[in-house]
Order: structure tokens, then sequence, then C-alpha cells
């Protein structure tokens, strides 16, 4: 039986991790992060949770101490934000390369300078080829509900990977929403014991982690990590299916809303999801065919999935929390023309920049955007392929 | 030595079978060679102690010649080695001399 509480994203996924129960978790405070990190040292405090706590004296050391215990062959979590994920970065190649299963909650935060600790993408988008799984989510429940499938995920025998869960700053991380909670005994059930793949404390086989892999097999061992993230969305599509069956709610790589017979759509990740979909029920109401894709698993990005739902839309935009300087595009406008390129018909695409540093996004920049694709969807011209909205001039 | 392919390769690079660094003969990497000389030797064991691989052979508590299969040339022993009267019984030579 469910269980219905006010709470706010990061308490969501404080209890996601104190159900969980991992054997080991090591982190450093940030903001908005450190809120989910204070809750879960008070459950070890208390004897909630059997976790061997490290408190460490920065990120970089947080991610080697979850990389050391993980390859010692423990359940291992942690979280962060902006800064720190960005100190961990060295750290975070080293998880997925050793194929150490290590969940960590992102938080997402803007990059300094100009400093800032609201929220948008630039953390987690510039970690996103560092070869760990990424799940994103709209809000406190979608938060909640990926961390405890990214057990599934990470920890999955053929996959073997760290997956980061990225929620948004502030806007979900300390705002209050309904969630339903899980009975403790049906998340044990759902992650299942903790499976060790070649333990460094199994003093009966003794391994090494680390070697020096020089020219003759480096591409050898790149090549087998890029042949594991083909099998990720299947993985995926597999613990979102039994995570119905205890929870109700439906997963997939992506989210759409009501895209089958839509001619423009937008593109769009984590909590401005939910304001577009409002934006789209108003213009549907007056007739216009809007609609939305969510990606959800955003690495491995599901390219041909994606490029199938969306290739029938007149006009497309998307939006980026983030912007790739000197990219030309934003990361995700870039990871939505490739999955379109294949195709011959395709939509017109454009992209805008909002949101960055915690800027509000309101109904009106939705209606600003699903505006200018209606235009273009009657023209077949964009003026503008990239702008930023919600900008002073 | 047959190469292995991708599919072949362990998960992350971690090595399965203990102790394997003795296939892999390492001696060539060295530029200077650490010479023993037993006269000046008071089998103190010191280079045993001190050699980061295990280039210094020992039987029955006694030390014998390098094995210079494994020897990178580090120089420690030599450093180490307190020797005789102010005599090294570990002299460093250039290799190719």
């Amino acid at each position: 039986m469910a269980k219905i509480v006010a709470a706010t994203g990061n308490e969501a996924v404080a209890n996601a991790f104190m159900q969980v129960n991992p054997d080991v978790s090591a982190a450093y405070p940030i903001t908005p992060a450190t809120d989910i990190m204070q809750r879960f040292t008070s459950f070890v405090s208390n004897g909630k949770v059997k976790t061997e706590m490290i408190l460490v004296e920065s990120e970089h050391s947080a991610m080697s101490a979850c990389i050391g215990a993980s390859a010692a062959g423990g359940r291992v979590m942690t979280a962060t934000s902006s800064q720190g994920l960005a100190l961990m970065w060295e750290m975070l190649f080293i998880a997925s390369g050793l194929r150490l299963p290590i969940i960590m909650c992102v938080v997402n935060r803007a990059l300094s300078a100009p400093l800032n600790i609201h929220g948008d993408h630039s953390d987690a988008m510039g970690a996103r080829d560092s070869g760990w799984i990424q799940l994103w989510s709209e809000n406190a429940q979608e938060a909640y509900d990926n961390i405890i499938q990214a057990f599934r995920i990470g920890e999955h025998l053929d996959i073997r990977l760290p997956v980061m869960v990225c929620l948004d700053g502030f806007i979900i991380s300390h705002s209050i929403e309904r969630i339903e909670y899980l009975e403790d005994g049906e998340v044990a059930n759902f992650i299942g014991n903790f499976k060790e793949l070649n333990p460094l404390l199994d003093m009966e086989h003794p391994v090494s982690y680390g070697p020096l892999i020089l020219p003759d097999y480096y591409m050898e061992f790149r090549k087998a990590q890029d042949e594991v993230e083909s099998k990720v969305s299947m993985v995926v599509l597999e613990a979102a299916k039994d995570f119905e069956k205890i929870s109700g709610r439906k997963y997939g790589l992506f989210e759409t809303y009501r895209l089958d017979d839509a001619e423009i759509g937008i593109v769009i990740l984590n909590s401005a999801a939910g304001t577009s979909k409002d934006t789209i029920d108003e213009f549907r109401n007056r007739g216009i065919k809007a609609g939305l894709l969510k990606p959800r698993l955003y690495r491995p990005f599901p390219y041909e999935k994606i490029g199938e739902v969306l290739k029938h839309l007149k006009a497309v935009c998307v939006l980026d929390r983030a912007d790739a300087f000197g990219g030309s595009y934003g990361p995700v406008f870039i990871d939505i023309a490739t999955s379109l390129y294949p195709y011959k018909e395709k939509p017109i695409l454009i992209n805008k920049i909002y949101g960055l540093g915690g800027r509000d996004y309101l109904p009106e920049h939705a209606e600003h955007v699903l505006n200018e694709l209606a235009e273009i969807a009657k023209t077949g011209k964009a003026d503008t392929v990239k702008e930023y909205i919600g900008v002073r001039g | 030595m047959k190469l292995k392919g991708w599919r072949e390769v362990t998960p992350g690079a971690v090595i399965l079978e203990a102790g394997n660094a003795v296939e892999f003969k390492t001696g060539s990497w060295r530029s200077f060679r650490p010479v023993w000389k037993e006269e000046n030797c008071i089998q103190c064991l010191f280079c045993w102690l001190y050699c980061p691989d295990m280039a210094i052979k020992v039987k029955d508590g006694k030390r014998g010649e390098f094995d210079y299969d494994y020897c990178k040339g580090c120089g420690i022993c030599a450093l180490e080695c307190p020797g005789k009267k102010g005599n090294k019984a570990i002299v460093m030579v250039e290799e190719g001399k």
C-alpha cells in the first residue's frame, strides 16, 4: 500500500535512498543537493539505515571514495550539484570506465561564473558524455521513482554502469508536492540484493582494478563499453515494466504528450515540461495540433526511437536549459537534430535557450514558442534557428 | 601472445589473474644496470627490502644475482647499499657500456 505524503524533491530522494539502504555513501555538501545528504546522514545517525557514511573534504574525494567502495563490492550512492559535479569530473570517467554501478542524484544547478545557485542544466550537460547513464525527472515523484529504478538499471549484470538521476534545483528540490512512497519491502524486492562482480574484498579471488592499458588494448575496452550502451534501453524498459507493477506509474525512455497527431512540437527536459504541457492543452483547445516530447533516458540517448516519433511533425522547437558555447546550438537540440538526420522528410527545427541560472520559464514563453512553430508550419520557413528567450535586450 | 578482441576483455579492465605481472618482462625499460660486487656485500638484504619490484633473488637467507628480466634500473638498491668499509656492493653502470 503506497503512502501519500507532502514532501520536497530532496526529501523524496533522501527517502528513496533510505529505502534502498546502500552499503556505503560518501558526500560533500553543495546547494541545492545538500539537503539530500543532510537528511540521509540523520537516517544514518538514527539507525534507520546501515550505511557506512563517509564525510570527505571535497566532491573529488566523495566520488573517489564511492569508486573505492563500489570496487570493493558495495552498493553505493551519493548526491551533488553544479560545482560539485564539475569537481568530480575526472572521477566520473573512472567510475564508468571501471564499470561501477554508483547511483548519484544530481540536483541541477547553474555553473559559475557568474556564481549562481539556481536551477539550470549546465552541470549535468557537462557530464553527458562521461559514460554515465542519465535519467531526468520532471517532478519529485519522477525523481523518487527514477532513483529506485536507477539501482536496478546500473547494477544489472549486463550493464554495470553508474547512473545520474537529474532533477531541477530549487524548482523541484525545494518545492513541496504530493508524492506516493512505496513500502520499504516493495523497494527492497524491486532492487533485489546487490550482486557483486569481481569485488576487491573477495579474498579467495584476488583482483586488480585500474591497470594501465596501452594502445594495444585501450580501444578494445572502449568498444566493449560502447557495446554496453546499446543494451541500456532494453534494461531501462524492463525495469520500468516491473516498476509499473508495484507503483502503477508508467515509464518509458521518454514521455510523449499529445504527440501522435501533432503538427508542431516542443522537446524539453525536466520541470519546464509541466508548464509546456498546460500551454499545449490551451493550444489544443484552440484547435492547434501541438504536442511534446520529454526525454527521460538522456544518456545513452535513444536516437532511433526519438527520430521515429518526431519525424512526422512539421516544426519542432528544442528548448535547452544550458548552452553549448561555440557548438552553435544547445545540447538537446544537437541530439534531436542527429535523431532526425536520417529522414528525408523531417520537421523544421528551431532551438531556444531558456531558464539559465533559475530564470523562470513561464506559460508565456511556451506560448511564444508554439505561436512561432505554428507560423513556421504554415510558411515552411524559420527566421532564426537559435535564440535566447526570456532575456532582456 | 595472441591479442584478445573486444568481446573477450573483462568489464572495466579488471585483472582477474592474481600475480600475472610475472608474465610481463619489464627489464627492457632499464637505462642503467645495477651490478653486484659480492666482495663488498655484507648480506644486510637492504637491497631486497627496498627493491620496488622483486628483482633481487634471495635463497637460504642470502642474496644472489639480480633478476634482470624485471629490474627497471631505478637505482634505489645502489643508493641504500651500505657496502663494506665505504665500498658499495651495488654500483650502477650505463646499459650498452
